[in-house]
Parts: structure tokens; C-alpha cells; sequence
């Protein structure tokens, strides 16, 4: 394996005079639980769609196991084991919890291009999926509308459908936002628990769970990275704290 | 219900098309030609659910193959001698199919309005085409005395149209097999996924594109077939089966009979014909209010088209065990 996870080199993106990243350059270990934090406008986002392919990049390069994949198209990254939530629920909203999973589940095993057995006769993808609801809780909802569910659940469903694609990269965008604060446990229950081996980086505005799941925390602070360390080491930072704490606890 | 979830075994009321379709042939003969054109239709309705209503791809310019389907058939068989009946579907089918995946791989990275425009673009491009080259299609004249040879030899494509229905009714009974298998299917399923949410599909890892330029190719061989079936049917094409009216047609049909279910594509056209066929002997001159009525009631209080008020009418009694759970929560 590949000392990196992933890696950006020198990664810049300016939209005209407004530069979002600057020169960033990030490692994200095998293993890793690393978070990333920064003030609103600090270039999360631009930098997560960096990395899964949504934006190319002004400049720069983005390594995935030591591999270049800079060039490399948004589902082709996915394929080679990029995996990804979204900050605000991407699924298939009218289809069964089951198979919001099942779809990405067959496309990483190849049989989303099978057209002669009907779906529910792949036994493998069906149950693959059902094991992976049942470790997220989620077994008893399995035929219940994603749109019925509540939002929390939600949550979960895009995590397992990440989960299901098998990444060695897991980009976590806000895995708690809009969870109504009494059901966020269960996101951070569902977080501890993931396999080991894939490296995950949290983005992340709520600052107990950032502190509860991360072994290592970046701050980003106008497209650039101002420091990164263990979450002692942030918290301990004076200027994190200025730039970034502080306006945290006004908000 | 298709998908991981679905139960793909044949029910007993989608046994129900090909029931009326084998009575209406022994107790309506006087009606086989209309029947005939009525299951070209279906055919051609079912190829636009698979690409409209499952895959989510909006067209205003389905009838490019339907009509070069149809001409190639009609040109075939009235102008180089190719009167076989099946070398004529398959020529026409491999023509649509080119002509499918050579628009479809130009068109199908943009969407919504951009999409719809182009569709539209390239059927009144084959319009004009047809319009034009009079030598070849007969321009607006239509190409009269399409040379059709009997089906395997035997069978005489005869006056009341019983050969032409039966022979109708047999491609689509075999498209109609296909297109459920494929919408059942894992790439059926797939195909849900990105008439639901396509930027999900990408972050799955599916080649979204490609995946449509497939679906969009083979929809338009279907409706190539539909097409080259109509010509041998008629044993004339016109240039109303090309540009925006039929496209437009097609897609009220549709609408009207229910999208993405399968079987919207049956009624629809079933619906539509007959009433147009009425309506056009009863009121010539205003047989399109009727259709136009028929559309805005449709519209208002029928959402899913007629299966879906059908559904809405039905589902009380046939799933009590999900909406006990719908109480529940």
C-alpha cells in the first residue's frame, strides 16, 4: 500500500481575481480519521469537489494511492475507490432504502450493466446490501421510500450507499448537518464504527464531533491550509482560535 | 414495482393487452387496420417509456426514427425490390439504430430545454430532408405502392388487415418481452437511478453518458421497427410521420395512458387512436378539441395518466399492508 491515502501537490483553483485554494498541499494516511475545518468561505467545498472530480483544478495535482487521477473523471475516480457523502442528501429520494444501496453496489461489482436477470434475482447484491443496513440499523426500513424516512435516517442512507462502493477514500461532506441535535449520536455511533482500513476525511461545522472522531484535524483558512496537528494541538492553537473558534461559538 | 426490491414475475392483469388484443381480433375484423396501426403505435410509445419514462430523457424528436424507420422500409420496398418483410423491419431497424447512437452520442451531455431543442432539431432536419429529396421519398406526395412480399412467404398482407394485425401483433409481444426484461433488469434499475438522481449515479461510479447513449440507441431501433411496421402496414409513408407533430403526438399519448409504467404505452395510444378515429368521423373539423379536452383533464386530475388514476383508485385494496405502515409511522 501506498504511504498516502491521498495527497494533493501545490492544488490551486481561482475563479477570475478569486483564488479558493492556495498552493494546498494535504496528505490523508491509510487509516486515517482526519478532519477538515475552516470558517465559512475558508474553500471546503471547492476543495472536496476538487477531489472527487466535480471541479478540475487550476494547477496542481491530486494522488489517490499514489496514483495520479488529476485527469481522472468523477466516476472513474469512484471506481478506483474514491467514495463520498454529500453535504446535503443526494439519493434516490421515491426508491427503497435497499435500493439506494443496491445501485452502488452494482456498479462496483459490474452487474449494473446486466440486462436478462431481473434485479431482485441478483441474490448477492440484495443481500450485500441487507448486511450493510443491518450494521447501520437500518435493516427494518429496507423497503420503506427514502422520502418517508426521517431526515437523520437519511443520513445514514448515504453513508451506507458510500460504504457499499467499498472506498479506501471516504470524503465525508457535514455527515451531521441538518440531524436534529437528541439523533446526532447515532451519526457518531455509525462513524466510530466504520471499517478501519479506509481513510476518511470529515468536513464538519460541529466542532464535538469533529473533536470525539478526529485523530487529526486541517484548518483551512482562506484557501489555505494555516495548520494542521491533533485536535489537542488545535484546540491549544491561539491562532485557530482566532480565526476560527471564536467565530464558532458567536454563531 | 421493477428494481432490487420489485417482484419480476409476470401478474395476471399484464396478461390483460394481449387478451383484448386476440379478442378484438376475432370480434372487430372490420376494425383490424386501425387495430394494426394502434399496435405500431404501442410499440413506438413503449420504445419512448423506456427512454422518457425510465431513463428520464426528455425528446420532442422521437419521431426522427420512427420515420427513418419508416421510409427506409418504404423505400426499400417501393424503389430497390426488397419486398421481404423482415429484410425491410431489419434494415430499418439498423438504420434507426445508427442514426440513435450518432445523435444520441452528440446530444445526450446536455439537458432539459438544451436537449428538447435538439431532439426537435434533428427530426425537422429529416423532415426537410424527406420534404426535399422527392426523387428518393416522394416528397410531400408520400411514396405510394410500397412493395410488401407475404410473411414468410405465406402469409398475404391482405385488405381487412388480418395479417397485418396478427404480424403487428407479434413484434410487439416480442418487443414488449424485451423491454420488460431490460426495465427488471439491473441496468433497468440503473437506468431509475439516473431519471432520479443523476449526480448520485456519478458519485456511484456510473459511466451516466454512455449508459444513456445505449438506452437512447436502442429505443430508437424499437421505434425504427414501429415505424418500418406502419409503412408495411399502410403500404405508404407520408411525411407525417417525421417532425415535431408526431413526436408531439406520441408524447400526449403517453402522457395520457401514464409514463414510465409499461403499460401507459399501451393505453395511451389505444385511447388517443380510437377517440381520434371517432372524433375525426363524428367532427372533422374539430377532432383535436376533443384530444386537447381529453389531454387537460388528464393533465389536472391525472397525474400518472389513466393507470395512474387507475393506481390511486386500486391501491387501497391491494396494498392495505403498506399503508398500515404508512399509519404507523
Amino acid at each position: 500500500m501506498a504511504a498516502t491515502a491521498l495527497e494533493t501537490e501545490k492544488l490551486c483553483k481561482s475563479f477570475g481575481a478569486l483564488t479558493v485554494a492556495d498552493n494546498i498541499a494535504f496528505r490523508l494516511a491509510p487509516g486515517a480519521r482526519h478532519a477538515l475545518i475552516g470558517p465559512n468561505g475558508a474553500g471546503k467545498t471547492t476543495f472536496v469537489n476538487m477531489l472527487t472530480g466535480a471541479i478540475a483544478p487550476s494547477s496542481g495535482s491530486i494522488l489517490l494511492g499514489g496514483e495520479d487521477i488529476t485527469k481522472v473523471n468523477q466516476a472513474a475516480r469512484v471506481r478506483r475507490g474514491l467514495g463520498r457523502t454529500f453535504q446535503i442528501t443526494t439519493l434516490f429520494r421515491k426508491l427503497p432504502v435497499l435500493d439506494n444501496v443496491a445501485l452502488g453496489i452494482a456498479e462496483r461489482d459490474g452487474v449494473a450493466r446486466r440486462v436478462w436477470k431481473p434485479a431482485s434475482k441478483h441474490r448477492e447484491i440484495i443481500d450485500e446490501a441487507s448486511a450493510l443496513l443491518t450494521t447501520l440499523g437500518l435493516a427494518g426500513d429496507a423497503r420503506t421510500p427514502v422520502q418517508d424516512l426521517p431526515y437523520g435516517r437519511q443520513r445514514l442512507v448515504e453513508i451506507a450507499i458510500a460504504l457499499g462502493l467499498k472506498p479506501k477514500v471516504l470524503l465525508l461532506d457535514e455527515p451531521a448537518a441538518g440531524v436534529p441535535s437528541q439523533d446526532s449520536h447515532h451519526v457518531l455511533d455509525v462513524l466510530g464504527a466504520l471499517p478501519a482500513d479506509i481513510a476518511i476525511l470529515i468536513i464538519e461545522h460541529d466542532m464535538d464531533l469533529v473533536f470525539r472522531f478526529a485523530s487529526r484535524i486541517t484548518v483551512l483558512v482562506q484557501g489555505q491550509i494555516l495548520v494542521e496537528g491533533t485536535p489537542q494541538e488545535i484546540a491549544a492553537d491561539r491562532r485557530v482560535r482566532d480565526v476560527y473558534l471564536g467565530e464558532a461559538t458567536h454563531a | 414495482m421493477s428494481g432490487y426490491t420489485g417482484d419480476p414475475r409476470i401478474r395476471l392483469q399484464e396478461l390483460l393487452p394481449w387478451v383484448i388484443a386476440l379478442a378484438a381480433f376475432f370480434v372487430l375484423p372490420e376494425y383490424l387496420s386501425l387495430g394494426a396501426r394502434i399496435l405500431t403505435y404501442i410499440l413506438w410509445a413503449l420504445s419512448l417509456d423506456l427512454i422518457l419514462g425510465y431513463a428520464g430523457i426528455i425528446t420532442l424528436g422521437h419521431s426522427a426514427f420512427f420515420g427513418l424507420g419508416a421510409y427506409t422500409a418504404g423505400i426499400l420496398g417501393a424503389k430497390y425490390g426488397v419486398t421481404d418483410p423482415f429484410l425491410q423491419l431489419l434494415a430499418a431497424a439498423v438504420a434507426a439504430a445508427l442514426l440513435g447512437i450518432a445523435t444520441g452520442a452528440l446530444i445526450l451531455r446536455t439537458k432539459a430545454l438544451t436537449l428538447l431543442m435538439l431532439t426537435l432539431a434533428i427530426t425537422a432536419i429529416l423532415l426537410e430532408i424527406a420534404n426535399k429529396a422527392s426523387w428518393l421519398t416522394g416528397g410531400a406526395d408520400g411514396l405510394s405502392g410500397v412493395q410488401v412480399a407475404p410473411i414468410l412467404g405465406l402469409f398475404k398482407f391482405d385488405l381487412f388487415g388480418r395479417t397485418a394485425f396478427i404480424y403487428c401483433l407479434v413484434a410487439l409481444f416480442l418487443s414488449w418481452l424485451l423491454v420488460r426484461r431490460l426495465i427488471y433488469s439491473p441496468f433497468g434499475a440503473m437506468l431509475t437511478g439516473i431519471r432520479e438522481n443523476t449526480a448520485r449515479m456519478h458519485a456511484v461510479g456510473a459511466p451516466v453518458y454512455w449508459r444513456l447513449v445505449l438506452v437512447y440507441t436502442l429505443s430508437a431501433t424499437l421505434a425504427g421497427i414501429a415505424g418500418a411496421l406502419l409503412t408495411q402496414v399502410n403500404q405508404f409513408v407520408g411525411l407525417n410521420v417525421l417532425g415535431l407533430e408526431p413526436s408531439g403526438d406520441l408524447l400526449v399519448m403517453l402522457i395520457l395512458g401514464g409514463v414510465g409504467r409499461l403499460y401507459g404505452a399501451f393505453v395511451g395510444p389505444v385511447v388517443y387512436l380510437i377517440a381520434q378515429d371517432y372524433l375525426a368521423k363524428q367532427y372533422p373539423e374539430y377532432w383535436y378539441f376533443g384530444i386537447g379536452v381529453l389531454l387537460i383533464v388528464v393533465v389536472l386530475f391525472a397525474r400518472g395518466g389513466i393507470l395512474g388514476l387507475l393506481d390511486k383508485w386500486l391501491q387501497p385494496l391491494s396494498r392495505p399492508r403498506s399503508s398500515a405502515r404508512a399509519s404507523a409511522r
